[in-house]
């Protein structure tokens, strides 16, 4: 199938912003395409090295966005530099995949958006998807010539929550996005399902909080996402959720609750959301902050 | 490059610390990967051992594995058997069914290369804590908790097979 015809296979899902997502048979008509950067980022460390789309590299959410000693992510200088070391330029398409239904690949988009980068996607379906269609892996890491990037300075205000505005959305009784677990919402969990406690010495959630998880936006046959008509019935009729209110998503660490971020940033058109990173590593251990289960 | 089968070979001299009483090959396996500084080539290493995994003869078993072999806790649908040999001495054999589990069929060749004919007692010993000093210190909690579980099922089968067997 031409690429321009699964372009239009994405469009007619109905999203409010089309170009942000490729499905797989664009990335294989994309291989050699100068200008689009495919980009792996998975949980398991040892899964690019095992076998990669060609031409893919890697960026891992630890060791490339994550401040090497603080809880925070990679400063402008630090952004410049993975991108020119990954053969980025400023008006490069970055094409974003990985395990875990994109997971992290939604995460590191999100990251990209902090630094403003304009042109980036999620290959819909992620690493599974690829592989069930016996498309083919690769182990040759490639080489990219440096380019000259230049990134802002980091601009969170629009896209991150901090936990002042947090207590301050719960003022205002604004929506919140629980997308983890019911067990974790609840409180009967302090971590995902078949997670370790990671740190979190309360249960519960953010008192006002939705529980929508974030695995109701995909078809658990491929990992692809729903429709726009599919995901507006869940975020909009039956969650209420306004497109011009403003909205805040969390999980456990930020990574689940930046792939809702994309759903309802992308796929939808809502205009006004935030994930908020700290999620329940941070509220399930602050001192006095309010909680319900 | 250097491979599994390679650095199996390498001899490092051993230094017992006195402080574990894991069986040896564990032990040289654990010095070993601990002396590579270079994550990229610890990786390669650790993927060589991924390639190196298969999925039990049909003698040990067949799909669909029960689920009373299945490593709780596992992403990757891990099964672990124990078979005790004549020399009273264990054999591990492991299933994995998803196969983009790459962190699992390393660590399963590891612990059959390291743990299968060693000293039951000295396998009982072992911290599943080792996953982060084959995997390293960043590794997810996800990650941690299913390989950890490897360790602990075989352990548990291990005890249980030797507390029947003393009965008997």
């Amino acid at each position: 199938m031409p690429a321009t015809e699964e372009l239009a296979e994405v469009i007619e899902k109905g999203y409010a912003h089309p170009e942000t997502l490729v499905t797989t048979e664009w990335v294989q008509e994309h291989l050699s395409d100068n200008f689009v950067r495919i980009v792996e980022s998975n949980e398991d460390q040892l899964l690019y090295s095992s076998g990669h789309i060609p031409g893919a590299v890697q960026i891992d959410w630890t060791k490339d966005l994550n401040d090497p000693v603080k809880r925070d992510y990679l400063d402008r200088k630090k952004f410049e530099n993975l991108m020119s070391r990954n053969g980025i330029s400023n008006d490069t398409k970055v094409v974003l995949y990985g395990d875990k239904n994109n997971w992290w690949a939604c995460y590191a988009f999100w990251v990209f958006k902090l630094f403003g980068h304009k042109n980036a996607a999620i290959m819909d379906g992620g690493r599974v998807k690829w592989e069930k269609e016996n498309r083919q892996f690769t182990r040759s890491i490639p080489k990219y010539n440096p380019t000259k990037y230049n990134a802002p300075e980091r601009k969170d205000k629009k896209l991150r929550a901090f936990r002042e505005q947090v207590l301050e959305h719960i003022e205002r009784h604004l929506p919140l996005v629980d997308v983890r677990s019911k067990e974790e919402y609840t409180g009967e969990r302090l971590h995902m399902p078949n997670y370790p406690n990671e740190g979190a010495l309360r249960g519960g959630h953010i008192p006002g909080a939705e529980n929508i998880t974030w695995s109701t936006a995909v078809n658990l046959e491929d990992g692809t996402f729903k429709t726009a008509d599919e995901l507006n019935k869940i975020y909009k009729d039956e969650h209420k959720l306004e497109h011009n209110q403003e909205i805040i998503t969390y999980c456990r660490i930020g990574e689940r609750s930046s792939h809702t971020w994309f759903v309802l940033t992308y796929l939808l058109g809502y205009n006004k959301v935030r994930n908020y990173d700290g999620s329940w590593t941070e509220w399930g251990n602050l001192v006095g902050v309010p909680i319900e289960k | 490059m250097l491979t599994a089968d390679l650095f199996d070979y390498i001899q490092f001299k051993f230094r017992a610390d006195g402080v574990n009483n894991y069986p040896k090959k564990l032990n040289e396996f654990l010095e070993k990967i601990s002396s590579i500084k270079d994550e990229s080539q610890r990786i390669e290493i650790l993927v060589d051992y991924a390639d190196k995994f298969s999925n039990p003869s049909r003698e040990i078993a067949e799909p669909p594995y029960p689920s009373a072999c299945k490593v709780p806790f596992c992403e990757s649908g891990v099964f672990v058997w124990t078979i005790m040999q004549e020399n009273n001495t264990p054999k591990f054999y492991f299933a994995i069914e998803n196969p983009q589990g790459i962190s699992a069929k390393a660590l399963a060749v590891i612990l059959d290369r390291t743990l299968s004919g060693q000293p039951p007692e000295q396998i009982l010993n072992v911290d599943p804590d080792i996953v982060y000093k084959i995997f390293g210190q960043e590794l997810s909690m996800g990650k941690n908790l299913g390989l950890s579980g490897m360790v602990l099922i075989l352990q548990n089968e291990l005890k249980s097979l030797m507390e029947k067997g003393l009965k008997n």
